[in-house]
């Protein structure tokens, strides 16, 4: 009895909205856009194009906090467990001799905030956040603005 | 009984030292049969026989196939090669295990192949047999290679890469500098370029601080570096 309630309520509030001429169809809507774009599933991928790394010129950060790029490759370093070849330069006190800017030394502080002399090892992973610089294209067209004009 | 079998032993001694007495009277004995033109021929066909032998088993133990045919090799250092700058790159130029680890020319190549017997033995030992020891004397033997490196001036990097081909112009503005720095201060490739084949052991910029140190210290002199 009471399931019949139900069901005669919900088909009257379909009535409704059909009646209003609001639709919930997904057809009438944008079409879902994956990033592999309108190609059909058997169809071939286009493959995304290769940016070549731009050395000798420094990328602008686009919001303070935005951690630096990088103006070299480092696709070959070993940055794990045991080593991290990045600190071979950009390591305190090894910067100065190898003229390479030091890491932020909002690095040498832990979690806990202690203060070290080692890079933290929750910032270990350079390439967690600091990426080569590519003048790459956004995969998806969006709204964001850099926060300084340019 | 006892006696019976000291005598029998005593006489294959015998029979055996008879032999060998026999070999040697033949070979210090002019032949009185054969003509010197025979013995210069067997002479001849032999020496190709063995010393193409022998450059042949030189070359079958300097190939990568070879290399990887122990496990500890094929497992550890071939398979993190692979990718490596040495490995893969945009010219498509490769370099094989014996390219750097075997000298090319003669005399050192021998050396290293002596050497290379105690590689054998601890193979047979089964030092290596597993990630874990492989990963536990990681240190010592990358420690071992940059040191041969190093006395060596990197002899088998600059088999490939020599200074005086190495257009600077066209490098990057970093590699410029520090290659023109390298080549006025006698420094060697092993003394930066570490790890551009194998993963580098735990600790490696502390041993290569101390190492570079260390030898320096040793040979005061760069040109004799």
């Amino acid at each position: 009895m009471v399931n019949r309630t139900i069901l005669a309520s919900l088909l009257a509030i379909g009535a409704i909205v059909m009646a209003s001429g609001v639709t919930i169809s997904p057809a009438a809507a944008d079409p879902l856009q994956s990033l592999r774009g309108q190609a059909a599933v058997d169809d071939p991928d286009p493959s995304t194009p290769i940016y070549p790394v731009r050395e000798g010129t420094r990328f602008d950060r686009s919001y303070l906090q935005q951690p630096p790029m990088v103006p070299h490759r480092v696709d070959k370093y070993e940055v794990d467990l045991k080593v991290n070849q990045c600190l071979r330069c950009h390591d305190w006190p090894r910067n100065a001799q190898e003229n390479a800017p030091l890491v932020s030394v909002s690095h040498y502080t832990d979690r806990t905030g202690t203060k070290l002399d080692k890079v933290a090892g929750e910032r270990w992973f350079c390439t967690q956040c600091h990426v080569s610089q590519v003048d790459a294209r956004p995969l998806v067209t969006n709204k964001f603005q850099p926060a300084i004009e340019k | 009984m006892e006696q019976a079998e000291t005598v029998a032993a005593g006489r294959r001694a015998m029979t055996l030292r008879g032999l060998l007495v026999r070999i040697w009277r033949v070979l210090a004995r002019p032949s009185g049969q054969l003509s010197l033109g025979l013995l210069l021929l067997v002479g001849f066909l032999a020496g190709i026989l063995f010393w193409g032998g022998f450059n042949w088993g030189m070359e079958a133990t300097s190939n990568e196939t070879f290399c990887r045919g122990c496990h500890e090799m094929d497992q550890n250092a071939y398979r993190e090669f692979r990718t490596s700058a040495h490995d893969q790159n945009r010219s498509g130029v490769r370099a094989t295990c014996p390219d750097c680890h075997v000298p090319h020319d003669w005399s050192h190549k021998i050396m290293r192949k002596i050497q290379a017997s105690g590689e054998v033995f601890h193979h047979l030992l089964g030092d290596l047999d597993s990630a874990g020891k492989f990963e536990a004397r990681r240190p010592e033997m990358a420690e071992r290679v940059w040191a041969t490196m190093k006395a060596t001036d990197s002899r088998e990097c600059r088999n490939c890469h020599n200074f005086d081909s190495m257009d600077l112009s066209r490098q990057n503005e970093r590699a410029r500098a520090d290659h023109s720095r390298a080549e006025t201060e006698g420094l060697t490739c092993i003394d930066c370029h570490k790890g551009i084949a194998h993963r580098l052991p735990v600790g490696t910029l502390d041993a290569e601080r101390q190492l570079n140190e260390t030898w320096n210290a040793a040979h005061p002199n760069p040109s004799s570096r």
